[in-house]
C-alpha cells in the first residue's frame, strides 16, 4: 500500500559508502486493542561518521520510537518491526536480541531525556558506568573505576573523583544529564543518539550540554543522531535534518537548506509558528491549524494534508495518494504532491518573508 | 468594590512589596527548624491593567512561588499583596473566597491539573457552584459559552479530560479560569508542555483573550523566545531575588544585569548561519543552593565580572534608567558615567 516509491529503499537510492548507519523504508507497529498504531511507517536516511542528523518532529511523529528500534530496545513481542537498519554494514531489524546487545554500548549508545528515571536510583552513579564498561572491556574493577572518574570529569562533573560515589539524587538535573552522557560514551560508541537531552534542562545548562555533546563528537568522531522538537537546538547541532510528520519523513535536506529553504509545507508551518529571538516580534504567531493525527487512523493519502493550506491547490491527490519520498528539484527528499514551480512560487512569494 | 487604602496603585492591578516566602527545614524529633529554603526574598514588583508582566529565571528561582504567593495558595513569610489596592497578604480563607473570582490560575501541565474523573462541564462549572454565581440560563450553557470562547466545542460537555489532546485540555484549564470573568491571571508556564505549533495557538487565544475581555496576566515561564512575544514587561528572578525588570524591548535590547545577559546568550537560535559568529556566554557550574545563598549578590558565584563588593553587599534593585531596574554593582549597556565608578 506504501509502495509508490521503491518498496525496498523507501524512497532514498543505495546507501552511500560512508555511511555508518543507513535505514530503509523503517516500519514500527504496534498492535494495540484499539487497533494498529503505526508509529514509524516507512522511514529512510543516512549517517556518516563524524556527522550529526538532527530528527525534528512533534509528539508523536515517531522520533523516539525509531531510535528505541535502531537500539533495539523495544520490549520483544510488543512491536513489528520492518524494513532495515544497517549499522556498520550489519542488519539490526530480525538480529537477536543477544547479539544487539552486544552491539549496544561499544557500536551504539543512547543518552535519554529524563536522567533521574534513565538512572538507577539504588546504585551509585560510579557503579553504573563501571557496570557498562567492564561488559565491554575485560578490565579489573579497579581500573574501570579510574576510567569512569575521567569519564565524569570530561563531561565537567566537578570532584569527579569523589562524586563517583554519590547516588543519581545528589546529582542537580545538569550534572544528572552529563553523568549519562559520560555513561553513553563510557565505551566510545560509534552511534550516539541522544532523545532530547536537553528538553529537562534550563537554558545556562542546555548550552553546556550542547557545547559537550558537540566537543565529544569531535573527540570520537562519533556518528550523532539528536532527536529534538526544539529547532534552535538542531540549528546549533546539526548537519542534516529530518522532519517527521506522523510517524513518516517529510524533508530531509543539510540543515542550512532545512532552515535557508524549506520546501515542505509542514516544515513551513513549524519554523512559522515558533517565536523568534532573532527576529522582529511578530504581532501575531502563524500556527498550525488542528492537531496532529491519531496514529490509529492517519489521514489517507499524505497525512498532512487536513492541516495542509495547500492541499486544495493540488486537488485529490493530497486527500487519496501518499507522496513519495523522493528526490525533489530542490535536492531535497521530499513527501509532497505540491508541484515544483508552485512551491518555489509559495515559497518566495508567501512564506519567506513570513520567516 | 475596593476600598483603596494606598494611594500609588491608582493604575496598578497588582502590587507585591517585599514578598518572601522561606519554607521551614525541620529536623528531629521536636522538629526544631534548622534552616530554611529561601525560595523568594524581597522581591517587589507591580502589575499594571491590561498589561502582561512576565517572570522568567531558571528552576529554582522562585518564579513559581511567587506566583503561587499573588493566588494565596502559599502563605507568605513576609511581605505583601495588594490587589486592587487591598492587601491580602494575610487574609482568611473566607475572606480570600470572594477575591478568588479576581484571581485565577493556569497551570503549567495539562494533564495533572484536571480531575479525571469528572467532565468538562463538572471542571469548568464548579467556579460558578463554590461562587454562586447567578447564570440566567443555566450552568451548562455559561460553561458551552465559556468553551466556545476558548475555541472548543459546547458538545465537548460530557467528555473526560483523557479524550482531548494536550492542547485541548490547556483550552480546558484555560476556560475553567475564565469562567468568573477574572481580573488578573497568574499563568504558570502555560504553554511548555506543548508542541510548537499547538504553543502558538494557546498564545494567540491568551493575546485574543487579553484584549477582549480585559485580563491582566502574571505570566511565569522559562523560554524566553516566548516571554518575548508575550509581555509588556519582564521580570528575570535568579535564586530568589528580582535581578532585572524593566520593558520587554528594553530587556531584549539592552540587557543590563550579567545573568540576564548569560540567559538571552544561552537560547538556541534556529539559524544555522548564527552558528559561528555568536559570542555566547557560557555559565559554569550550578545555580547554588537557596538553603544558603551566596551572600552579596546571589549571583556572584558564576558571574565573570563579579568583585569583592559583589561578595559581601546585597546590591539594591534600582532604577537605571527610567523604568529599567536593575540590581547589580557592575551593569552593562549602561552610559559610561555610570560605570566607570569602581
Amino acid at each position: 500500500m506504501s509502495a509508490v516509491a521503491s518498496p525496498v529503499l523507501g524512497g532514498l537510492g543505495p546507501a552511500p559508502a560512508d555511511a555508518y548507519l543507513s535505514v530503509r523504508d523503517l516500519q514500527v507497529h504496534f498492535p494495540t486493542d484499539d487497533g494498529l498504531v503505526r508509529s514509524v511507517d516507512g522511514l529512510s536516511f543516512d549517517l556518516a561518521r563524524g556527522k550529526t542528523l538532527g530528527i525534528v518532529g512533534e509528539s508523536g511523529s515517531g522520533k523516539s520510537v525509531t531510535s528505541l528500534s535502531i537500539m533495539g530496545l523495544h520490549a520483544k513481542g510488543t512491536a513489528t518491526i520492518g524494513g532495515s537498519i544497517r549499522l556498520d554494514g550489519e542488519e539490526l531489524v530480525g538480529a537477536s536480541s543477544e547479539h544487539v546487545r552486544a552491539l549496544r554500548g561499544k557500536k551504539m549508545a543512547m543518552i535519554f531525556q529524563d536522567p533521574l528515571s534513565a538512572m538507577h536510583p539504588f546504585y551509585t552513579v560510579g557503579h553504573q558506568i563501571i557496570e557498562a564498561y567492564r561488559i565491554h572491556n575485560k578490565v579489573s574493577t579497579k581500573a574501570a573505576r579510574e576510567h569512569a572518574i575521567d569519564m565524569l570529569a570530561r563531561v565537567g562533573i566537578p570532584q569527579a573523583a569523589q562524586r563517583v560515589d554519590d547516588y543519581p539524587h545528589q546529582f542537580s538535573g545538569g550534572m544528572r544529564q552529563r553523568a549519562m552522557i559520560a555513561m553513553a560514551l563510557s565505551c566510545d560508541p560509534d552511534l550516539l543518539i541522544a532523545d532530547e537531552p536537553t528538553t529537562a534542562l534550563d537554558v545556562t545548562v542546555q548550552a553546556q550540554i550542547l557545547d559537550l555533546i558537540r566537543d565529544l563528537q569531535r573527540d570520537f568522531n562519533a556518528a550523532v543522531i539528536i532527536i529534538t522538537h526544539d529547532l534552535g537546538v538542531v540549528a546549533e547541532l546539526a548537519d542534516d535534518i529530518l522532519v517527521m510528520y506522523a510517524g513518516r519523513g517529510v524533508e530531509y535536506a543539510s540543515a542550512t537548506e532545512v532552515f535557508e529553504a524549506p520546501q515542505h509545507p509542514y516544515a513551513w508551518g513549524l519554523l512559522a509558528s515558533m517565536p523568534r529571538m532573532d527576529r522582529v516580534r511578530a504581532e501575531r504567531l502563524r500556527p498550525i491549524p488542528g492537531q496532529p493525527p491519531s496514529l490509529i487512523q492517519v489521514p489517507p493519502g499524505c497525512p498532512f494534508h487536513p492541516r495542509c493550506p495547500y492541499a486544495a491547490t493540488v486537488g485529490s491527490a493530497c486527500r487519496t495518494v501518499r507522496p513519495p519520498f523522493a528526490l525533489d528539484t530542490s535536492g531535497h527528499y521530499l513527501a509532497c504532491h505540491l508541484p515544483p514551480a508552485d512551491r518555489a512560487q509559495v515559497w518566495e512569494t508567501e512564506i519567506k518573508a513570513m520567516l | 468594590m475596593s476600598t483603596s487604602t494606598t494611594p500609588d496603585t491608582g493604575s496598578d492591578l497588582l502590587v507585591v512589596r517585599d514578598l518572601t516566602k522561606h519554607f521551614p527545614i525541620r529536623k528531629g524529633l521536636l522538629q526544631r527548624q534548622v534552616g530554611a529554603v529561601q525560595a523568594v526574598d524581597d522581591v517587589t514588583f507591580s502589575v499594571r491593567r491590561g498589561e502582561t508582566l512576565s517572570l522568567v529565571g531558571e528552576s529554582g528561582c522562585g518564579k513559581t512561588t511567587t506566583g503561587r504567593m499573588i493566588t494565596r495558595l502559599i502563605e507568605p513569610t513576609g511581605g505583601q499583596v495588594l490587589l486592587d489596592g487591598r492587601d491580602i497578604t494575610h487574609l482568611s480563607a473566607g475572606k480570600l473566597r470572594p477575591l478568588r473570582r479576581d484571581v485565577q490560575m493556569i497551570f503549567q501541565d495539562p494533564y495533572g491539573s484536571l480531575n479525571p474523573r469528572h467532565t468538562v462541564g463538572t471542571i469548568v462549572g464548579t467556579p460558578y457552584r463554590l461562587q454562586k454565581i447567578a447564570t440566567p440560563n443555566g450552568v451548562k450553557r455559561a460553561v458551552q459559552d465559556t468553551l466556545e470562547l476558548v475555541g472548543l466545542s459546547p458538545e465537548h460537555y460530557n467528555r473526560y479530560p483523557h479524550e482531548f489532546s494536550g492542547g485541548q485540555r490547556q483550552r480546558i484549564g484555560i476556560a475553567r479560569a475564565l469562567a468568573l470573568k477574572p481580573k488578573l491571571i497568574v499563568a504558570d508556564e502555560p504553554v511548555s508542555a506543548l508542541d510548537v505549533s499547538i504553543q502558538a495557538q494557546v498564545i494567540n487565544l491568551l493575546e485574543d483573550l487579553q484584549s477582549e475581555l480585559g485580563l491582566t496576566y502574571v505570566m511565569i515561564a522559562h523560554d524566553l523566545s516566548v516571554v518575548r512575544h508575550v509581555s509588556d514587561r519582564v521580570a528575570v528572578m535568579y535564586l530568589g531575588k528580582v535581578v532585572e525588570l524593566t520593558d520587554r524591548d528594553a530587556l531584549y535590547e539592552r540587557p543590563m544585569h550579567p545573568y540576564t545577559i548569560a540567559l538571552l546568550s544561552a537560547v538556541p537560535i534556529p539559524d544555522t548561519k548564527r552558528r559561528t559568529d555568536r559570542d555566547q556566554i557560557r555559565l559554569t557550574g550550578d545555580v547554588p543552593s537557596p538553603v544558603n545563598p551566596p551572600p552579596g549578590c546571589r549571583f556572584s558565584t558564576r558571574c565573570w565580572k563579579a568583585q569583592e563588593v559583589c561578595r559581601t553587599d546585597v546590591p539594591p534593585l534600582v532604577d537605571l534608567t527610567p523604568g529599567h531596574q536593575v540590581a547589580c554593582h557592575f551593569p552593562e549597556n549602561v552610559d559610561a558615567v555610570t560605570t566607570t565608578v569602581v
